[in-house]
């Protein structure tokens, strides 16, 4: 598709917005119950949402002493599997900012800001794709739906 | 295998991303967004055309390729397969679905009958991108009498 660079989607934002409503959806699905911190949160995110939607189970690993960063590691990017070659002059991340924009708009939907990057892309000639998660601020004492 | 929620609101998010630049389009700008998300659809059913029928290679005539549509495409993008199917015997089809899965969501009724098309458009691409590379040329159009049913008209192009 040729169109003008201001047209072009972002994918990010389009990932925010597939992430807000994609919270109800696995809220109501899932039986996940209160978080206590940051890190269980990340677990959560690895092992039980991307597992429900997308089949796999990135791993986690904490990044810092104070807790609140983390990062996904994905052994293969489902996003990808289908891509056959990349259309000239766009990156992978296009693509994949899809992914952390749906995180982040989840996470912003439940009262955590978070950033949220492609921080190795294994399409660019990284071991592995890895994505950051970097909780913003405390996290405001929320309860989570619980299942019944 | 991802789960079918994600692209339903995939979709919802590229109609409102392609839609949301002109807030305002006249007749022009409208037609531009609905003929990007169409062109996408058709890469999408070019590709998913080539993925799903190795089963069945030989489809002996047109109408077989239309019953495939109806049924294997169907179920493959929405999980359920097209309500019926009519044809004149002479090129034109009418695939009627009672309850199409993107307009689920929307509405029941006659609200909202005038944004219908736009959550569409991609369908109609991704059907003529599948027959497409059946080996068949066609124009598909998209109806709507009442949510959420919607009736996809498929004219094929003869050669």
């Amino acid at each position: 598709m040729s169109r003008p660079a201001h047209r072009r989607p972002a994918y990010h934002k389009i990932g925010y917005g597939i992430g807000t409503r994609l919270v109800e959806d696995f809220l109501a699905r899932s039986c996940v119950g209160r978080c206590h911190s940051y890190s269980e949160i990340t677990d959560i995110i690895a092992q039980v949402a991307f597992k429900m939607y997308l089949g796999i189970t990135p791993s986690v690993t904490c990044n810092n002493s104070s807790r609140n960063e983390f990062s996904l590691i994905l052994d293969k990017n489902p996003l990808v599997e289908f891509v056959e070659e990349l259309p000239a002059g766009r990156s992978s991340l296009c693509y994949c900012n899809l992914l952390c924009g749906i995180i982040r708009g989840a996470l912003e939907m439940v009262h955590l800001a978070a950033d949220v990057t492609f921080l190795q892309d294994r399409l660019k000639g990284d071991s592995v794709t890895e994505i950051g998660i970097t909780f913003l601020k405390k996290r405001e004492e929320k309860k989570y739906r619980r299942k019944k | 295998m991802a789960d079918a929620v994600l692209f339903e609101f995939l979709h919802m998010e590229m109609v409102a991303e392609l839609c949301a630049h002109d807030p305002d389009p006249g007749p022009g700008g409208q037609n531009t967004n609905l003929s990007v998300l169409e062109s996408m659809g058709f890469r999408v059913g070019q590709a998913l055309g080539e993925r799903l029928p190795r089963e069945m290679l030989a489809f002996r005539e047109e109408l077989d390729v239309l019953k495939f549509l109806c049924k294997d495409l169907w179920l493959a993008a929405f999980q359920k397969q097209m309500d019926s199917l009519r044809t004149n015997h002479q090129g034109t089809y009418v695939l009627h679905d009672h309850s199409f899965p993107l307009l689920l969501p929307m509405a029941a009724g006659l609200q909202y009958l005038e944004e219908a098309p736009k959550f569409l458009a991609f369908t109609c691409g991704l059907l003529r991108g599948a027959l497409c590379t059946l080996g068949i040329e066609s124009v598909v159009t998209a109806s709507v009498a009442a949510l959420p049913g919607c009736k996809f008209q498929v004219v094929i192009r003869n050669a």
